[in-house]
């Protein structure tokens, strides 16, 4: 693909879902896609359908909660917010993605010549 | 990760779709215009901002399918989607509908009730609680039938006693005649009923409980003990109409006021296990300590091992017990008889084992019709798909994935194979019940037959595996088939539907083979049957019956314990016997009339050898012959053919005793003595008197013990100077026997108004009983092969029809150039033929190399016997030109103007 635009890993989606939540408070799925989308500068190929996807998932397993309400232009909608289990999973899975690019930036400040020094070790 | 805790959500959306749908479409609603909102206040019209608005959302139906598939159990919704799908397809198609759950219902329904039998038979263990514990104890096979397979009451004692490997030894009367038992309610006429004596702990070893009442305890079989018995279930039923008071009733059994104790569950049937093919109605208790202890050998014995011990040491300590078993205690030159003739085998092998060869061949029959079912049906799929093809293209083109596309075909194969195994179900169980009622077949636990779990397990598991055998094959075929090429894939004759005519041709040549192989297995089996058919029995079944006859001693003759006692008993037996016998010869249509204590192919026993007078015996004698007590009139009745002279009223007791022999014994005798010309008649043999047996005459060798074994010695001996055991009279009529019977039975009542209304039995029916187990097997098999022959017919015929069919523009062409309706003919046809000549070819090679394992089933039969190959090649042939013709006839009757117009 040599779109410019990133595509989602697995299940950064839910975890975008969750930090904007935690951010926003209550919010709709369109308020939850566009935010994304400015947030990320607009970098992320996101197809906004998808959010729903990630919602439903998420409503079940009880990370998020929904009731519907009226948007600020007077429109019905179905708000979400973060439950206490979602904040607790959002920080297990924060904590993860940060270790996890730490050993990222790890492997890629390895140097070319670096892998002689380990033969011989 | 957390997919558990999701399940009970997952379901509950997956059922209240509905409920979701409309509340996912309204928040997709409010998406859109608040989206569109955004987009006009940024300038644009409201058309192009929902344009946009929709281009942000990705398509509100590719959002719907992934919500749902995130929310519920979409592959659950896919399968009920594919069989809505599937379902309405088959609606559509009625007469292939039909043909496909026909073809899967006869295969399915013959394999499940083959399951049945083999599971009933060979694979389950047999109806008692820890059955393996269970072992019949006794020789091995000898000639002398019952009399060497049985023990004396001395000989069990003592095994009793000896062998500590057995919680328990028991065993029963083994020479108990169908019909021994008569019973006498009110005034009425005595009915018949087959009692057999047990040893009191029969059913302590069996570990059977009673349904009511009790069963026997020590004391029942011993001296002076009053006669109880033991109903089975069955005879309760049906004798007594299932009376719940019955216990302690007492009724006129065999003259005797005789007490029932209980009433056996109908899961035991002694007959099943012990005496397959006949029925027995009641248990007496079999007295030790009274007279049979005098009476030889007479017990057989089945032991419970101890929990734990294996069967080598078991026999080993058998082995080591035998030399001190007697045979009467009274005669210590009778101990050590049975050194080398006590050995326990497992109950279930002595039930059943020798039909293990049977049942595989049975069951490797059915699976042969499976596989020729699954080929069928690979085939009719596979030229539905190639009519569907362009379905699937389309579909494929539309998006649907390889696996999808192969999963709905894999749904349709399923689904019908599960209609097909719904019917195959009922089928088996009406072929199980009706075999269920196949009493007279004299197979074991046949009457125990039923659709059990194992066999629904079965079910389940053929239907999915031939559902994914005939299934997937056509489903990969199609998946794999290139889109663009199907879809250019117009007319008939290019690529694609070429290389699925190679294929099915393929799948038509292994369904000859199939066939091929099954009807060669059922052409020896049926030659087999021919040949036992053919068998000179010695004696002439047709027109010959028999029926026991009731007759009680005078007791004012004394009990035969002196001499003179037993000649007045004799006397009398005579003197009745020939009065019944003259006055049943007086009735008209009777040819003969005789009386005998055993019939042919019934049971038997043995009273030792008698040789020559005056010759030393050999060391190591043979088993004895076969005893036969018999009357005058009885071998001319049977229709055995008597060299010298047969017996007549004057050989009476306190004349000279006299015996006839049969041909081989006569020969064995004759190779130890000096005899002029070999002649055994005319001879004296030893009998330990001093006046010996005179030997009157040489009868023909007869088929008494079985009719495909050898035959074995016989020695008859006159009914006025020994004592038999219950009188069978046999009449040759020159009507059928079943017009004699009312004639018969008047004559018997007139002379004995206490004649038991026994069966007048035709001697045709005891030759059918003893081939019943190969008639049975040979009528399944012959049916598998006629139903394997059927399917590789239908085949034939689609594969041809269809060729046909895609030929039909080639045949216009032909047509239109000149070639003949003749020639086109001619073409198709030979093309059937070939393909029927390398299915019976590749068929044959098979058979030849399989024959081996059905050698032992055959009788006077080669498993390479070139009649039953050339029948089977010929019978294929002409089935498969008949199923070639009619396509053939079609492919002549093409117009050539229709035909060049179908594009």
């Amino acid at each position: 693909m040599n779109s410019s635009k990133l595509d989602l890993l697995q299940g950064t989606l839910d975890l975008m879902v969750l930090q904007t939540l935690t951010a926003m408070g209550s919010l709709h799925g369109y308020g939850i896609a566009r935010r994304i989308e400015q947030v990320s500068g607009n970098q992320v190929l996101l197809n906004q359908g998808t959010i729903y996807a990630s919602l439903v998932r998420l409503e079940q397993s009880g990370w998020i909660a929904s009731e519907w309400g009226v948007s600020g232009n007077n429109r019905k909608a179905k708000f979400y917010s973060i439950t206490r289990a979602g904040r607790k999973q959002l920080a297990h899975e924060a904590d993860y993605w940060q270790r996890l690019t730490g050993v990222m930036e790890l492997m890629f400040a390895m140097r070319p010549d670096a892998d002689e020094g380990a033969g011989k070790a | 990760m957390n997919g558990w805790k999701r399940l009970p959500h997952r379901v509950w959306a997956f059922f209240s779709r509905r409920r979701h749908d409309a509340e996912l479409d309204s928040e997709l609603e409010s998406h859109l215009q608040m989206a569109s909102d955004e987009y006009r206040s940024q300038g644009m019209t409201a058309v192009e901002a929902r344009r946009r608005a929709l281009i942000d959302l990705g398509g509100v139906q590719q959002a719907r399918e992934r919500q749902r598939e995130a929310r519920g159990l979409m592959q659950i919704d896919i399968l009920v989607q594919d069989l809505k799908y599937t379902l309405r397809k088959l609606m559509h198609e009625p007469g292939f509908t039909l043909v496909a759950v026909l073809i899967l219902a006869l295969a399915i329904g013959a394999n499940i009730a083959v399951f049945s039998v083999v599971n009933t038979i060979m694979l389950r263990p047999l109806p008692f609680p820890n059955a393996q514990q269970l072992v019949w104890i006794a020789p091995p096979p000898t000639k002398c039938g019952m009399s060497c397979a049985t023990y004396s009451t001395d000989a069990y004692d003592e095994f009793r006693v000896g062998a500590r490997s057995y919680q328990d030894v028991t065993g029963f009367f083994a020479f108990s005649t169908p019909g021994n038992l008569k019973l006498t309610v009110g005034n009425g006429v005595p009915v018949p009923a087959t009692g057999i004596d047990v040893i009191a702990n029969f059913f302590d070893v069996l570990n059977v409980q009673p349904a009511m009442g009790r069963l026997f305890r020590a004391e029942d079989g011993r001296n002076g003990a009053s006669p109880v018995i033991v109903l089975s279930n069955a005879w309760w039923r049906r004798q007594f109409n299932a009376d719940p008071n019955i216990i302690d009733k007492a009724f006129d059994i065999n003259g005797r006021q005789t007490t029932v104790i209980g009433v056996l569950p109908a899961d035991f049937d002694f007959g099943a296990v012990f005496s397959p093919g006949a029925k027995v109605d009641a248990l007496t208790p079999l007295n030790l300590y009274g007279p049979p202890r005098d009476w030889g050998n007479i017990i057989t014995m089945i032991g419970r091992l101890k929990p734990g011990v294996a069967l080598a040491p078991a026999v080993q300590e058998a082995a080591a017990v035998a030399p001190s078993m007697c045979w009467n205690n009274k005669y210590p030159r009778s101990c050590g008889q049975y050194k080398g003739a006590v050995i326990p085998v497992p109950l279930k092998d002595y039930v059943t084992g020798r039909l293990h060869r049977s049942l595989v061949v049975l069951w490797s029959a059915v699976g042969m019709i499976l596989l020729i079912a699954c080929v069928n049906l690979s085939n009719l799929l596979l030229a539905r798909a190639a009519a569907r093809s362009k379905e699937f293209a389309m579909r494929g083109a539309l998006g649907a994935g390889r696996g999808r596309i192969v999963r709905q075909l894999l749904t349709e194969s399923l689904a019908l194979s599960a209609i097909g195994a719904a019917f195959g179900l009922a089928l088996a169980f009406l072929l199980i019940s009706w075999m269920a009622q196949q009493g007279a077949i004299a197979l074991p636990l046949l009457t125990r037959l039923q659709v059990d779990g194992a066999a629904l397990g079965w079910t389940l598991l053929i239907a999915v595996s031939s559902a994914v055998l005939f299934g997937l094959v056509p489903g990969l075929r199609v998946a794999g088939s290139n889109l663009n090429e199907a879809l250019k894939d117009s007319g008939p004759g290019s690529g694609l539907s070429r290389r699925h005519e190679r294929f099915r041709t393929a799948l038509v040549i292994s369904e000859v083979a199939l066939a091929c192989v099954l009807l060669v297995g059922a052409g020896l089996l049926l030659r087999s049957f021919l040949q036992v058919l053919d068998i000179d029995l010695g004696f002439q079944p047709e027109r010959a019956a028999a029926v026991t006859v009731d007759y009680t001693d005078n007791p004012s003759l004394g009990n035969g314990s002196t001499p003179e006692s037993q000649r007045a008993i004799l006397a009398a037996r005579a003197a009745y016997f020939q009065r019944l016998i003259e006055r049943v010869n007086a009735l008209p249509g009777v040819e003969a009339a005789g009386i005998t204590d055993y019939l042919p192919l019934g049971g038997n026993r043995s009273w030792g050898l008698p040789f020559p007078k005056g010759v030393k015996r050999p060391d190591k004698a043979p088993d004895g012959p076969l005893v036969y007590v018999i009357t005058p009139g009885y071998l001319d009745a049977l229709g055995a053919k008597v060299r010298g002279r047969n017996f007549n009223w004057s050989d009476r007791s306190g004349s000279q005793n006299v015996v006839v022999i049969n041909k081989s014994y006569a020969r064995y005798l004759a190779s130890f003595s000096h005899w002029p010309n070999g002649d055994a008649v005319g001879q004296l043999l030893d009998d330990g008197s001093p006046t010996g047996l005179l030997v009157a005459g040489v009868a023909d060798d007869m088929h008494v013990e079985s009719v495909e074994g050898e035959n074995g010695w016989q020695i008859y001996y006159p009914w006025a100077q020994n004592f038999g055991e219950t009188p069978q009279l046999v009449v040759r009529t020159t009507l059928p026997p079943a017009q004699m019977t009312a004639g018969v039975m008047s004559a018997l009542r007139e002379i004995n108004p206490k004649q038991t209304a026994a069966e007048f039995r035709p001697i045709e029916s005891l030759v059918d009983h003893a081939n019943s187990p190969r008639r049975f097997f040979m009528l399944l098999v012959i049916s598998f092969a006629a139903l394997g022959l059927l399917l590789a017919a239908l085949g034939i015929y689609g594969v041809i029809s269809y060729s046909v069919t895609r030929q039909t523009h080639e045949i216009g062409v032909r047509l239109a150039l000149g070639a003949s309706p003749s020639h086109v003919r001619g073409r198709v046809l030979r093309n059937t033929l070939w393909l029927a000549i390398v299915g019976i070819t590749a068929g044959a090679a098979v058979s030849i190399g399989a024959a081996r394992l059905i050698t032992t089933l055959l009788y006077a039969t080669s498993p390479w016997d070139a009649v039953t190959y050339c029948a089977t090649a010929a019978i294929l042939l002409a089935v498969a030109a008949v199923a070639g013709y009619l396509p053939a006839l079609r492919a002549s009757r093409v117009s050539p103007l229709i035909a060049l117009r179908i594009d």
